[in-house]
């Protein structure tokens, strides 16, 4: 397996101590009929090894489009990617070509998606969906890539592997499905997960289970995880780091216990304020005001200031306001972001 | 396309489906032109003497393939008619037909489908099957049967055709009625006025039946279009129309024997028949496309 | 699985006793006199009178008629026709070519519409794909009745490509025009159908989960793609069987093809009243049968189904 791997390698310019992954002023637009919708704006953010990055926003906020992006999965056309660079180890995935890009899905970066029943072929069994990976990617032999597939299945502990790997998709519950998915986004042992809201489907317990699964998971293999979520209550437990998208951007980035305690955007404050606490019981709990921009139309400036309670003229104007260094490893896109931390 | 720079305007008039889709048909050229065709032919139907003023039933020998002269202007076919003033006259009957089997086959689907999606149940379960049973025969084979059965010694099978045409083709309406009435019954709109205590017939007029409505449309002008066709073969087969009666189906049927000599009493009415079948499923396919955008 | 065959068959049965029934009355049933209906405006001699009421025990009930009718077919004894042929042997020496006919179409129909369909979804909007949707459009717009006889002129008499005709023993050379005829009768919603299936498929969410796992295109579309989007193709190719026997009373005729569509064709002409009631018994039997085979198949290919 491992020399499998290093065939991989050949990717020209790959550097085993670069960081894991980097993504720098990234722009994705989807061209319709309606108009040009921008969907990711400039976004950047890097991940480590064995680090949970979680990416955090409301639905359209364009964290969907961006993981897709990495995965090199964007529907092109509509999407495009029009501006920046994704590095993996080093190596720009997005000059890379297309045969050797499809060689690193998978091999080296995975994903994990939301609803998956859907994202499951209905016509396939488990076992078949799973044992391709290895026949496609390792050309393995029918039985050999039959028994990795009930390893993987017992790894992420679905009872009576063995038996399951017959069944189809609609015949697991939506936990024992998200399982699935988990083992197939790990079946070439990636360096990278990106998990697109991966519990939101599931019921509240179900949820807890599965993130403790992949936490473990993530532990054990060390890999890099990117955990998108709109859920400030997943985020908590599991992310090391949070970068908060809006519009398309990143407007903060910073370790999640600083940011829970003083944030520093007026948007991650607003989420903030608007999740229920138990220690302030009995308070109105505060709604952000108006509506996320249709992409069609982003608001010149900060695209958060007319819904922002700070925005002060120059809110108003382009240039957008730059990455603040807020405290050492904490970015911040306000031009009042002190006064957000109150100081 | 609008400048992603702009502000968006925001429209504040209500838009409904319905709405949308009258904007989507009135860009639609396909829309226009199959209009157009139909209208055209509608037109021959029922006012033939504005075409040609020959009499399509005067035949001569003598003038037996004859070329183009005067106002017969596709020549004359084996029994010496005059193949334009047969074309332009055939259309009434296949109109005819085609509009009444249609109608029919309409109404009883319309009825069977609302019964049968509205009640549900034993009332489903029956209707249901009915329909399998008449799905269950062969179109052409079920219509030899029933139009031999249903026509008289000397009349012209017209009736009996449109009463063929029309009992053995109900089944899509009464199914895309169905349909559409067990998933607007499903529907928390109708759920909550079910509850305000609307009555059943309420219930169907106001709430349900306008849902259905583009659908059975669709269907309607496609079943029409199919009908037409079916006349034709079923006078081509000789259980259709006959005697005296015109149409392009016993027009093909006699000419075929002689394409070799004489083409074109073949080539015309095929050709007419062809672009009256066309316009219609042309308009279907353009009101579908307007109602359902995703499937284009 | 079981269960949904033993559905499907109890259904069928009833399809099955329905059809007939409602063939049979028609031919029988409220007649003033169903001797005379069954040969058509001929005169009836007083010797094929008492015949007729024999073979259909026309003097009794309409149940007794219609049990008599069900087990004289079920055993396949399908009478005299008018003329005194035996109904079974006319359709034992005319099956072959037409099943061969029939084939022959629906698997040109059916790589046509894959081929084609799959392309112009993976194309959508593209010349290819409109070009497509403008063909099967003038398909369906011409009718067999037109199609037939205007190939035979063009084709088999103008140009000489085909022969016009064929024979009970013709080559798959002589009876590849009528074939391709016959199966413009279906090819136009066959590659309709897959078409959309195909398009809608290619944006479901178990497609993206595919590229995701770093397949190739190819691997996505002919593996995963197909394999759901012949769900509704296999389904109407249930339909199009009935409609391939339609376009065969045509298309037989029109090419002098001796198969069951154009003895058919000729019992209707000559009024052969046992002959068209024992060919279209037949026929919508086969007709049943291959509906349910059509329904296994489905279930087959959709596990859903298979674990109802």
């Amino acid at each position: 397996m491992t020399d499998i791997k290093a065939q991989l390698d050949v990717l020209p310019g790959l550097d085993p101590r670069a960081p894991l992954l980097q993504v720098n002023d990234l722009h994705v637009e989807f061209r319709t009929r309606d108009g040009v919708a921008k969907a990711v704006n400039g976004a950047s953010f890097w991940l480590n090894p064995g680090e949970t990055l979680a990416i955090l926003g409301e639905s359209g906020c364009g964290k969907s489009v961006t993981a897709q992006a990495i995965m090199g999965i964007l529907e092109t056309p509509p999407g495009h990617i029009t501006r920046g660079e994704i590095r993996y180890r080093g190596v720009d995935l997005l000059k890379v070509r297309e045969a050797e890009r499809r060689r690193v899905r998978a091999n080296r970066v995975a994903m994990i998606f939301q609803d998956a029943l859907s994202a499951l072929n209905p016509v396939y069994t488990v076992g078949f969906q799973l044992a391709e990976l290895f026949r496609v990617h390792r050309g393995a032999s029918r039985a050999d890539a039959k028994s990795r597939a009930i390893e993987l299945l017992d790894q992420v502990r679905i009872p009576a592997a063995k038996s399951r790997i017959n069944d189809y998709p609609h015949q697991f519950s939506g936990g024992m499905r998200q399982r699935v998915m988990i083992a197939m986004a790990l079946a070439l042992d990636p360096e990278v997960l990106i998990a697109d809201e991966p519990t939101t489907a599931l019921d509240v317990t179900v949820q807890a289970q599965i993130m403790g699964l992949l936490a473990e998971l993530q532990r054990q293999r060390n890999m890099g995880l990117i955990l998108i979520t709109h859920d400030m209550g997943v985020v908590a437990d599991v992310a090391d780091r949070i970068s908060v998208m809006y519009a398309g951007r990143i407007v903060e980035e910073a370790p999640v216990y600083d940011i829970y305690a003083r944030p520093a955007h007026p948007y991650t404050r607003a989420l903030l304020e608007s999740i229920p606490r138990l220690d302030l019981k009995g308070q109105q709990l505060t709604a952000i005001r108006g509506l996320p921009p249709a992409l069609t139309a982003i608001p010149a400036g900060c695209a958060f200031h007319p819904r922002c309670g700070y925005a002060k003229e120059p809110c108003r104007q382009d240039p957008a306001p730059p990455a603040y260094a807020v405290a050492p490893r904490r970015t911040a896109r306000c031009h009042f972001f002190r006064e957000v931390l109150g100081e | 396309m609008s400048d992603p720079t702009l502000p968006a305007t925001i429209d504040t008039r209500p838009r409904s489906l319905s709405g949308d889709a009258w904007d989507d048909l009135r860009h639609s050229k396909i829309f226009w032109v199959s209009s157009g065709l139909a209208l055209l032919i509608l037109l021959m139907a029922f006012f033939p003497t504005l075409f040609t003023s020959a009499n399509p039933a005067d035949c001569t020998l003598s003038r037996q393939y004859a070329g183009p002269s005067g106002g017969a202007l596709f020549g004359f076919d084996y029994q010496g008619c005059d193949v334009f003033a047969r074309t332009i006259h055939g259309a009434g009957n296949s109109l005819w037909v085609g509009l009444l089997a249609t109608l029919l086959a309409g109404v009883i689907g319309l009825f069977f489908g609302m019964a049968a999606g509205y009640f549900g149940g034993a009332v489903d379960a029956i209707l249901s099957r009915g329909i399998d049973i008449v799905l269950g025969i062969p179109f052409l084979l079920g219509a030899v049967v029933f139009s031999g059965r249903l026509s008289g010694a000397g009349d012209d099978g017209v009736t009996a055709v449109t009463l063929t045409l029309g009992l053995l083709t109900w089944t899509s309406a009464a199914r895309v009625m169905r349909s559409s009435v067990v998933a607007a019954k499903g529907q928390d709109y109708v759920a909550a006025a079910r509850m305000l205590g609307a009555s059943p017939a309420r219930l169907m007029f106001r709430h349900i039946l306008p849902n259905a409505f583009a659908p059975f449309i669709v269907v309607m002008a496609l079943l029409l279009g199919a009908n037409i066709a079916a006349e034709a073969t079923l006078s081509f087969l000789g259980v259709g129309l006959k005697g005296d009666a015109i149409s392009w189906g016993v027009q093909i049927a006699e000419a075929q024997k002689h394409a070799r000599v004489a083409p074109a009493p073949l080539i015309w009415p095929s050709t007419f028949l062809a672009a009256t079948v066309l316009a219609f499923i042309m308009l279907g396919d353009a009101v579908r496309d307007a109602f359902d955008p995703k499937l284009r | 699985m079981f269960r949904y065959i033993v559905r499907r068959l109890l259904q069928m049965i009833l399809t099955f006793f329905g059809a007939t029934f409602v063939v049979f009355a028609l031919m029988f049933a409220n007649q003033d006199d169903p001797v005379q209906a069954l040969a058509g405006e001929k005169p009836v001699s007083a010797s094929l009178r008492e015949a007729l009421t024999e073979r259909y025990h026309l003097d009794e009930g309409l149940l007794s008629q219609y049990w008599y009718y069900m087990s004289n077919l079920l055993t396949g004894d399908l009478g005299e026709s008018i003329s005194g042929r035996e109904i079974g042997t006319l359709l034992e020496d005319s099956w072959p070519v037409t099943v061969r006919l029939s084939l022959m179409a629906l698997v040109i129909a059916a790589a046509l519409a894959l081929g084609a369909g799959v392309w112009s979804a993976i194309r959508r909007g593209s010349v290819f794909d409109n070009g497509i949707l403008a063909f099967t459009l003038l398909l369906l717009a011409l009718p067999i009745v037109v199609l037939a006889p205007v190939a035979q002129w063009i084709f088999g008499m103008e140009l000489g490509w085909f022969p016009a005709t064929a024979s009970r023993n013709a080559s798959f050379y002589a009876l590849l025009l009528p074939a391709l005829v016959l199966a413009t009768t279906v090819v136009a919603t066959q590659l309709r159908v897959t078409r959309t299936s195909v398009a809608e498929n290619l944006r479901a969410d178990y497609v993206r989960t595919a590229r995701a796992k770093g397949l190739a295109p190819r691997r996505v579309i002919w593996v995963h793609v197909l394999r759901n989007s012949l769900i509704p193709l296999v389904t109407l190719i249930g339909v199009d069987l009935g409609v391939l026997m339609s376009g065969a009373l045509v298309t037989e005729g029109v090419f002098n093809i001796p198969g069951v569509g154009s003895k058919l064709a000729q019992g209707i002409r000559t009024e052969d009243g046992p002959m068209v009631v024992g060919f279209v018994s037949v026929l919508v039997i086969v007709f049943l049968v291959m509906n349910l085979v059509v329904d296994l198949l489905y279930a087959a290919l959709d596990p859903r189904i298979r674990y109802e």
